[in-house]
């Protein structure tokens, strides 16, 4: 079991002749991800890695049955991406592409609101369910083999940090049902309380790694959310406990801003509510271990 | 992207937001024909950084006469300017602005941002102007009054109308208020502004509105559908590194710490200051090299870290996904090679291609500490740069 995708999740591409597109495709497929198509305007008739590419994500949809897209189209173009993937019924839209402007999220997230569609990212690494062997399914750019099948289910609003985690977690035999990655711009999809909802829901998760960074207050949100909800073992960490206050971290969400967003605060808030937070990011993994007995 | 006050005004004027008339000097001798050209009793002169806070530190002042202007022009240009904002080191006033001095009744507060809650811009407004709106915000948040705007309509004329009520503005001023609010409004939709800030919006003695100040940032995400927004940037006001790294497009953050350190993804690079934070050490910096890096974005990486003398060890952490650690071994040899190492560095390799990567490095004759996993890579960094004291 997994959320949101299982290994029968059928995917569309928007961006499949890009470079990015085109490579993670390939690495998708070799994955076991059903790649059922994939799209860019005017070139559709071609074939990429053996995948049919449509004009339209409207026709991809018709032709392939996709329920999922990823978006790896250039920046100035993803507002439009996710919307034609969201009008042509897609359900689930993970957007990997970073440097998106804020008011082009602002504008999609407020025409989406209330409509039947889960988005993921975007400037995020994607969401993946090891099912072992060539059978998974990965939506996403994250190096595959660091995954192994289990029960943990992570959320995160960094890539490579992820990466770590879920190395660490492999390392010591714990695999994972559904690894998501929310992404690090102020304005996203899922965030971690929406996520870690999913994996209370989800019976084959037994415990849940939420990994937050400065800015905004996705961690304490999802922290509250905890405390009411979730009897399983949270573990949690936040970076950026010495990144000074006022400066873009790399990422366009992580900035302390007037004082607010700190790690210091966040991390208080965890605490508060019974998530077992690991001050050093190289205890992610035994730390999660030691919780679960 | 940062502007300018004067900058940042003649933006909002375009959109019908009341400024006072004022004149750009870069030599102090432009200050006298500038007060001749205003014809004004009262001056003001503003030195412009990127910074707040200038008043205290001296980089405003008033002027009656065309002899003080001269002075204060005089005065300011080529100071180093220390307010809270700019830290110990301060910055070197370059531009002077000298405007139309106002008499002023009430000060007010006007600003636009992203809340990321909603996800939406949010206007917000309130009677205490002039001060710092955070400790505002802070102590008692009820003085800021809010409306939430709609991104894909725009704020509305009786959203405007709600705020210059609630600032206790009568008559005609409620009408030059709702102008200057919804001007600042499509700047900030039209513009693709991270935040739009008006502090203080006067009203003078005569009873009218206008805004005394201004700062504006931009999505830098946005701009390439700005240019003529992107021709106002003063690359002098920049950090110099910073300015460097953007060109091989790695993500460098100047911190005053003894340790350099190198990581692909922001998040990543961020848990990498802590933990060396975590044992002992301080980072001198956050230097995120992306995914798609090349061996010339490390090579130039390298560079950057060394210029700083403050470094005593370098640590290296990279998790290859997109990044490849053979791309990211080689682009640390040949940078080896092309820069005097004077100090010890640290290595830590994982993820894909890691057995070429570490054989690369293995191969190569440049002396680097191994690590394998992030604890250890920070233990021995920060060890290697007591060492090297």
């Amino acid at each position: 079991m997994s959320v949101l995708i299982d290994k029968d999740t059928k995917v569309l591409v928007q961006g499949i002749t890009g470079g990015h597109g085109s490579f993670h495709t390939e690495q998708m497929l070799a994955y076991g991800t059903k790649i059922v198509g994939g799209v860019t305007p005017g070139k559709g008739g071609q074939k990429e890695h053996g995948v049919p590419v449509f004009n339209t994500v409207d026709e991809c949809v018709a032709e392939t049955g996709a329920t999922a897209s990823v978006i790896y189209v250039p920046a100035a173009f993803c507002a439009d991406a996710i919307l034609e993937a969201a009008d042509a019924g897609c359900k689930l839209i993970v957007t990997i592409t970073e440097h998106i402007p804020v008011l082009d999220m602002a504008r999609v997230k407020d025409t989406l609101r209330g409509r039947d569609v889960r988005i993921i990212g975007p400037n995020c690494p994607g969401i993946i369910t090891p099912t072992g062997e060539n059978q998974g399914c990965k939506i996403g750019i994250m190096p595959g083999y660091i995954h192994k099948p289990g029960k943990i289910g992570v959320v995160s609003r960094s890539g490579t940090l992820t990466y770590e985690a879920v190395w660490q977690l492999s390392e010591l035999g714990l695999g994972q049902s559904t690894c998501i990655g929310m992404g690090g711009d102020p304005i996203h999809g899922l965030g971690h309380k929406e996520c870690i909802a999913l994996f209370n829901e989800d019976p084959a998760t037994e415990g849940i790694v939420m990994i937050g960074e400065i800015g905004g207050s996705d961690e304490e949100d999802a922290a509250a959310y905890v405390k009411e909800h979730v009897k399983k073992p949270v573990v949690g960490f936040i970076a950026g406990q010495t990144a000074p206050p006022g400066k873009r971290m790399g990422h366009a969400g992580a900035i302390i801003a007037g004082g607010k967003g700190t790690a210091a605060e966040k991390i208080r808030a965890m605490e508060a509510a019974g998530i077992h937070v690991a001050k050093n990011p190289s205890a992610i993994g035994s730390t999660m271990r030691e919780v679960l007995g | 992207m940062k502007i300018h006050e004067y900058q940042a005004k003649q933006l909002l004027a375009r959109f019908g937001v009341a400024v006072s008339e004022g004149v750009l000097v870069t030599d102090a001798k432009e200050a006298g024909p500038a007060w001749d050209q205003l014809g004004t009793p009262l001056a003001v002169v503003k030195a412009q950084i990127h910074a707040g806070g200038r008043g205290k530190g001296g980089g405003v002042k008033l002027a009656r006469s065309r002899e003080e202007t001269i002075a204060e022009a005089t005065r300011m240009l080529g100071m180093n300017l220390v307010t809270h904002q700019t830290g110990p080191e301060g910055k070197i006033v370059q531009r002077v602005w000298i405007e139309k001095g106002s008499d002023i009744a009430r000060e007010l507060y006007l600003a636009m941002t992203v809340d990321r809650v909603s996800g939406k811009p949010v206007m917000m407004a309130s009677r205490e102007g002039g001060v710092e709106i955070e400790e505002v915000a802070a102590k008692t948040p009820e003085k800021i009054f809010k409306e939430t705007i709609e991104p894909c309509l725009g704020m509305q004329p009786y959203q405007a109308r709600n705020l210059a009520f609630k600032l206790g503005l009568e008559g005609t001023q409620v009408k030059e208020a709702t102008k200057i609010i919804l001007g600042l409004a499509r700047c900030f939709l039209e513009c693709d502004c991270s935040i739009a800030e008006i502090n203080p919006l006067i009203v003078t003695t005569e009873g009218n509105v206008k805004a005394l100040d201004a700062k504006i940032n931009f999505d830098d995400n946005a701009l390439y559908r700005h240019k003529d927004l992107e021709e106002l940037r003063d690359l002098t006001e920049e950090d110099a590194k910073e300015i460097e790294a953007s060109k091989y497009d790695l993500n460098y953050i100047a911190l005053d710490g003894n340790i350099g350190c190198m990581v692909n993804g922001a998040g990543l690079a961020m848990a990498t200051m802590d933990v060396i934070k975590a044992h002992g050490g301080e980072p001198a910096n956050f230097l995120d090299v992306g995914g798609s890096v090349t061996k010339e974005g490390v090579v130039g990486a390298f560079k950057i870290l060394l210029s700083d003398k403050n470094v005593e060890a370098i640590m290296i952490n990279i998790f290859g996904g997109i990044a490849k650690c053979d791309v990211i071994a080689q682009g640390v040899v040949d940078a080896a090679k092309e820069v005097d190492l004077t100090v010890p560095l640290v290595v830590r390799l994982e993820g894909t291609n890691v057995k070429k990567g570490r054989q690369i490095l293995e191969e190569s004759d440049i002396a680097l500490i191994s690590a394998t996993s992030l604890d250890e890579a920070a233990k021995k960094a920060v060890e290697a740069a007591g060492a090297a004291r």
